[in-house]
């Protein structure tokens, strides 16, 4: 007789981004206690924090240049501080990608918060092997990017590295693991291996779960975040969304349900919504653990705020990493000034074209913030194929990106000129200049990024 | 027989845009199962492309996921270069799948119930 499966597993999400709301693992963390305190013996709880986007790393890396015990997420303490403690107590562990461009500062930093909160050191892991600038990688990278990029002005270099060297910090029995660049899903598809024992081929399970991750990893977007649209889509309690909670079961089907006293929802639609959010094709959704499948995927509601997802399947993974490398990429101006009242829309308009014609060598791109802003093109085809209305209240948005700085700026100088030689009544000038990081991905063979974990001991 | 109405797609359906580099994809997901085949008829590629014309889509790709009543699609080169490339305000195209959902749908009055929101909405 074989043994009784092992409880479904507990995965609450506590963010979607760096820079989400900081309050929200309290209510995760309560939920992920009160369930486990009335659950079966032997079930297990997982807290998973998601904070890196396309570009956030390359941020990180810039800010660890200033400083090098930087570069991890700022808001690290923010976010740890409320729970730590109770999630060291009722053996929560902790899983992010907060450690960005320093994941052994990010661990350090861990360790510290422990110590000012009077616990004891708890055991906390840090995964490497993505960031690909290492001699081999690299080589082979500027093959791959050499003729698109100047590979001097490379900021970052990190491939999407998958579950399993999460999933052997668990099995070593971290409290806590840190990861750079890992793909999203695979934050919860570590613990799931790491729990019920999975093979790291095992592409049906694996599939499945990478699809729960999936659905954890943008935080409220499945609770009713991103989705409200008044009149279509009431969400109740906005202000107040609780996150996502997970419970995966041993052959990695889900139900996916949020924090116990929140606002928000769960239903088939908010669980659609994010099941193809980011998606391509959906029999083959691509990450470093699997080729995940949702092409015969159903979904149900099956209690309140409580949403079965069935019918995920997975296949073989693929023999590469997806690596994202970010590079200095120039300088963008921006210059905005507002017109208002009749014929408005009109002055607006001129007042473009005048920016058009005393910067011939710059490409602008001019937006009508009222009338035409956000689904236009770089070309302006949309707005000019739009006969110019009788806009009243009206911001006209110039936009140009160049790779000498003092050329971006002149773009500032003509929108302020504007204020005395452009049309009548423009007023509330803003102008910004940032610098750019560009990106660019592609691929490298498995070998050439290995991949593994530390435990780190000493606080920052 | 009375002829079909022309309603806005946000009448049948919601959806929600993402973005990896200079490629969108939105997803389209029917309100009701009985609303979904018209979705397949009418909602196809090229009327999708036809859409995003402005944007120049490189490929409009449409993956079909019967058993959400659901579809995605994949529009490549239409964000000026994505999210740290493009020169407009909203660099990742989160508000495109809205542009999608203002496309006409032809609707016969027997599946008038099942559509969503106010009439003329």
């Amino acid at each position: 007789m074989s043994p009784a499966p092992r409880p479904a597993l507990l995965i609450g999400c506590a963010a979607g981004f760096s820079g989400d709301r900081t309050d929200a693992a309290g209510p995760v963390v309560s939920t992920l206690i009160a369930r486990l305190a009335a659950g079966p013996a032997g079930q297990r709880a997982f807290l998973i924090f998601e904070t890196l986007a396309e570009r956030t790393l390359a941020l990180a890396q810039l800010r660890r240049r200033v400083d090098p015990e930087a570069g991890y997420e700022p808001l690290l303490d923010a976010m740890l501080r409320p729970v730590l403690r109770r999630c060291l107590q009722h053996g929560i562990r902790i899983v992010g990608n907060f450690g960005a461009a320093n994941p052994e500062a990010a661990a350090r930093h861990v360790l510290r918060l422990a110590r000012e909160l009077g616990l004891q050191a708890p055991r906390v892991a840090v995964v490497h092997g993505d960031d690909a600038r290492g001699t081999a990688a690299m080589a082979l990278l500027e093959g791959e990017i050499g003729g698109r990029v100047n590979t001097q002005a490379v900021v970052s270099a990190n491939a999407y590295i998958g579950a399993e060297p999460i999933a052997a910090a668990l099995d070593a029995g971290a409290d806590v693991v840190v990861c750079g660049r890992v793909a999203d899903p695979s934050l919860a598809v570590g613990p799931a291996m790491s729990h019920f024992g999975w093979a790291a081929n095992d592409w049906q399970r694996l599939g499945r779960a990478t699809m729960v991750g999936h659905l954890l990893e943008c935080g409220t977007q499945v609770t009713g975040g991103y989705f409200a649209d008044p009149g279509y889509k009431d969400v109740p309690g906005l202000a107040n969304l609780g996150y996502p909670i997970a419970e995966i079961d041993a052959e990695g089907r889900c139900t996916i349900g949020k924090a116990d006293g929140t606002g928000g929802y769960v239903t088939e639609q908010t669980v659609k919504e994010q099941l193809l959010y980011e998606v391509h094709d959906p029999a083959a959704y691509l990450t470093p653990d699997v080729t995940a499948d949702i092409s015969d995927a159903t979904v149900r509601q099956v209690g309140p705020d409580r949403v079965a997802l069935e019918g995920v399947t997975g296949h073989a993974r693929t023999s590469h990493y997806k690596v994202n490398v970010c590079h200095e990429g120039g300088w963008l101006a921006e210059g905005e000034i507002s017109y208002a009242g009749p014929r408005a829309e009109a002055r607006a308009r001129l007042a473009a074209e005048v920016l058009r014609q005393r910067l011939p060598r710059l490409q602008l791109r001019a937006d009508l913030i009222g009338v035409s802003s956000i689904f236009g093109d770089d070309g302006g085809q949309l707005l000019s194929a739009q006969a110019a209305g009788d806009g009243r209240d009206v911001r006209l948005r110039v936009a140009a990106a160049h790779a000498n700085r003092a050329e971006a700026e002149k773009l500032l100088h003509e929108v302020t000129a504007l204020y005395t030689c452009g049309p009548a009544g423009g007023g509330g000038v803003r102008t910004t200049i940032t610098s750019r990081l560009n990106t660019v991905s592609c691929l490298l063979p498995r070998d050439v990024v290995p991949t593994g974990f530390s435990f780190v001991t000493e606080a920052a | 027989m009375t002829a079909p109405r022309t309603v806005p797609l946000y009448r049948l359906a919601h959806g929600r845009t993402g973005d990896k580099g200079d490629r969108s994809n939105i997803s389209v997901i029917a309100w009701h199962p009985a609303l979904w085949p018209l979705l397949v008829d009418q909602l196809t590629p090229e009327v999708v492309a036809q859409q995003f014309a402005h944007r120049r889509p490189s490929a409009v790709q449409r993956f079909l996921l019967p058993r959400l009543c659901a579809m995605n699609f994949v529009l490549d080169g239409v964000l000026d270069g994505g999210v740290n490339d493009a020169l407009n305000l909203d660099t990742h195209g989160k508000a495109l799948s809205f542009l999608l959902m203002e496309l006409q749908v032809q609707v016969p009055e027997a599946l008038m119930p099942h559509l969503a929101g106010p009439p003329g909405g």
